[in-house]
């Protein structure tokens, strides 16, 4: 049966990995720098975390859960951190075209994914059938203990992992950041015209980098997530599927704003998990149509912001093209 | 001249010539050093010998007459979505969707065989096929291509968000028409019958798809190099305003390119369900949409050469196929040893289009003075 109180806290659930990838997305189209590399960011990312947990849960005698959790968040932003300087070498020092290069890099991190998912444990000879991180998780999905004694208002508001409002903390700050903040003026700068802005005595280079390599950093966690706490700790080779490419369909669904992004990865997850709640009985192929909705909307959006051509809307105005000083 | 100006230590600039045998030894340079990094890389994560991966990987792709037909299969298919993606970008328009103007094909052809098997002669079948899915993946890149050039809506993401949105109406028709049903799959069509199947030509299986491939591509070749439609989709990608102001309708030029683009791709979605698969998948299109961006992009966009990039591209992958059945290892591993490829490749292009000046030494300086 339908029940919004079900509905709602699942769909949040599935928020969160679609939240943290679209903020590190916003972050790096912000600066100028269409990455489609976030998906294979992510998939670097969680499975990053995974080796870091895996080691540590196999060799650590007795599992600390403050350690067991700040292990792998390390490890996960370490791995997309290098995933994000790769990509900022490539395109901002060697100015190599950014689809390209993101394409590159999420063939590179699916496969990177998949190989050390569907080996580690063959690599490290450990002897556990399959990768199941059952305490790490735990301590992952561990809520605040009262969300259950507040009725409906707790499993809505506090039933949570920490990780979900961690997320949401991070996506007004950006918010914050990139609007109230000369830090964010200047990087808005960039994205907009980097001639313009390197003009004004802005460094570019700086900007960029930075902007790309804490943005894929945060969308590595939203890999992190969706492994440690969303699937119990389990890692199976793409069950991440297409949740990348909805993050980067986000974005422009949110029109480059973070804040709004919180409450719009919520649709986006619920609209992910929609078909499972909608009766259509035996018809299992009208399921397959709703999963077609978070795309759909999108090219709406789209269509919609280039048609009403509000400037506040539009993309950055630099998106996706590299810039080189001398070029005029 | 005031001595304290503070000169940069690297000074990049763009170079005005570079010969064609410079151009190429930075190429392959940088693909030799890729496999050297690929290397060092299978020998720390397998404690393999690197080179008997590698020749395991040869043996995969040339090992034998089946495979080497399979490898021209692989590459042809691979080959027409990445000259069908060319003229696109040639005129800077970012077709993300090659994937999904070729699910259109398939689905396309698809509905033809399922809905008109039987009914119509195997020959007019093909036909209607054809032409259905032609316009299938020309109406699909269509719907992107009209936004933008009406609208200037972002091509890049409107394109990639096609490709779901085709693949998602493919997973629907599966269901649909599956059989056995409840298998979650649509099984071979008209396996009895073979009714809208592609005819074998010279006793070869696949001689028919390459032979397509071959003919697109040195078509494309023509078409982009001594045509008025191809000069002026380039006029049109070396600047907008350029091209207005000489008259061209910039609107009518994107709206064909992208027409032309939707047909290769839904001639390519046809061949693959009548010509090689007989059967209809969500993952029939298996990434080339992405994979035909690299390799139309690597070849700087010349249908000729994308055979050589496309080739390295498909090598990596079968070859990747044969190490992890020979020696045990998950198939994944093949896409990081082409995301490293990939990643030396692009980078080697700065070197091609830049120059790095270091600084001068003083002391050289003060002799020159």
């Amino acid at each position: 049966m339908f029940s919004l109180v079900t509905f709602i806290p699942r769909a949040i659930v599935q928020s969160v990995p679609l939240l943290l990838g679209c903020v590190g997305e916003t972050l790096n189209e912000k600066s100028g720098s269409l990455n489609l590399g976030i998906p294979g960011v992510m998939y670097v990312g969680a499975i990053s975390g995974v080796i870091g947990s895996f080691i540590y849960e196999n060799s650590a005698s007795t599992f600390n859960p403050v350690i067991g959790v700040i292990i792998p968040i390390l490890a996960c932003m370490l791995g997309s951190f290098l995933m994000g300087l790769l990509f900022c070498f490539l395109t901002v020092t060697l100015r190599a075209n950014q689809n390209v290069t993101g394409l590159a890099m999420t063939t590179f991190g699916v496969g990177f994914g998949n190989f050390f998912g569907g080996s580690i444990i063959k690599l490290t000879g450990a002897e556990v059938p399959s990768i199941a991180l059952s305490a790490t998780s735990k301590a992952f999905k561990a809520s605040l203990p009262f969300a259950g004694k507040l009725g409906v208002v707790g499993k809505l508001l506090f039933s949570y992992s920490f990780m979900t409002y961690v997320a949401i903390a991070i996506a007004f700050y950006t918010a914050y950041m990139l609007n109230k903040t000369r830090v964010g003026l200047e990087l808005r700068a960039v994205g907009e015209n980097p001639a313009t802005a390197d003009a004004a005595g802005i460094n570019i280079t700086k900007y960029k980098y930075s902007a790309i390599c804490i943005g894929c950093m945060i969308a590595g966690l939203g890999g992190l997530y969706y492994v440690l706490d969303y699937a119990s700790g389990v890692w199976s080779n793409d069950a991440f599927g297409d949740r990348g490419w909805l993050a980067i369909a986000l974005v422009i669904f949110s029109i480059w704003r973070p804040n709004w992004a919180i409450w719009e990865s919520m649709l986006f997850g619920g609209l992910y998990i929609l078909y499972l709640y909608i009766p259509t009985g035996t018809n299992f192929a009208m399921k397959e149509i709703y999963k077609m909705l978070p795309y759909l909307v999108t090219i709406i959006v789209l269509i919609g912001i280039s048609l009403r051509n509000k400037h506040e809307n539009q993309p950055p105005e630099g998106l996706g093209l590299p810039y080189f000083r001398e070029d005029r | 001249m005031d001595k304290s100006v503070k000169e940069p230590l690297i000074h990049i600039t763009k170079r005005k010539m570079i010969s064609k045998k410079q151009e190429w030894a930075i190429r392959l340079g940088s693909i030799l050093l890729a496999l050297i990094v690929c290397a060092i890389i299978t020998t720390i994560t397998t404690h393999l010998n690197p080179f008997s991966v590698y020749a395991s990987m040869w043996e995969g792709s040339f090992g034998s007459e089946r495979k080497i037909w399979s490898l021209l299969k692989e590459l042809s298919i691979l080959l027409m979505i990445s000259v069908a993606l060319t003229p696109a970008f040639k005129m800077r328009f970012w077709n993300l969707g090659g994937g999904g103007q070729t699910m259109a094909g398939v689905l396309a052809t698809t509905t033809c065989m399922i809905t008109l098997g039987g009914k119509v002669p195997s020959g007019v079948l093909i036909i209607i096929s054809l032409i259905a899915a032609l316009a299938a993946g020309a109406f699909w890149a269509f719907i992107p291509a009209f936004c933008r050039a009406k609208w200037n809506t972002n091509e890049t993401l409107f394109t990639l968000m096609m490709n779901y949105v085709a693949t998602q109406i493919v997973a629907y028709f599966i269901i649909i028409w599956e059989s056995p049903k409840g298998s979650g799959k649509i099984g071979v069509i008209n396996s009895s019958s073979q009714a809208g199947w592609l005819p074998v030509i010279g006793g070869k299986q696949y001689l028919l798809v390459v032979l397509i491939a071959v003919i697109v591509t040195v078509a494309m070749f023509i078409y982009l190099k001594y045509t008025k439609q191809g000069y002026e989709l380039s006029v049109v990608g070396e600047s907008e305003n350029t091209a207005r102001y000489v008259g061209i309708n910039v609107g009518k030029v994107i709206i064909r390119t992208l027409i032309i683009c939707g047909v290769i791709c839904g001639l390519t979605g046809w061949l693959l369900v009548a010509g090689t698969d007989h059967t209809m998948t969500t993952t029939i299109e298996a990434g080339r949409g992405f994979l035909g961006v690299m390799v139309a992009w690597l070849a700087h966009f010349n249908p000729l050469g994308m055979i050589l990039s496309g080739l390295l591209l498909v090598f990596m992958s079968r070859g990747a196929g044969e190490i992890s059945t020979a020696f045990g290892l998950n198939k994944s591993f093949g896409d990081i040893l082409t995301g490293v490829i990939l990643f030396f490749v692009i980078g080697s292009e700065f070197f091609i289009n830049y120059q790095i000046h270091f600084r001068k030494s003083h002391r050289k300086e003060a002799a020159d003075v």
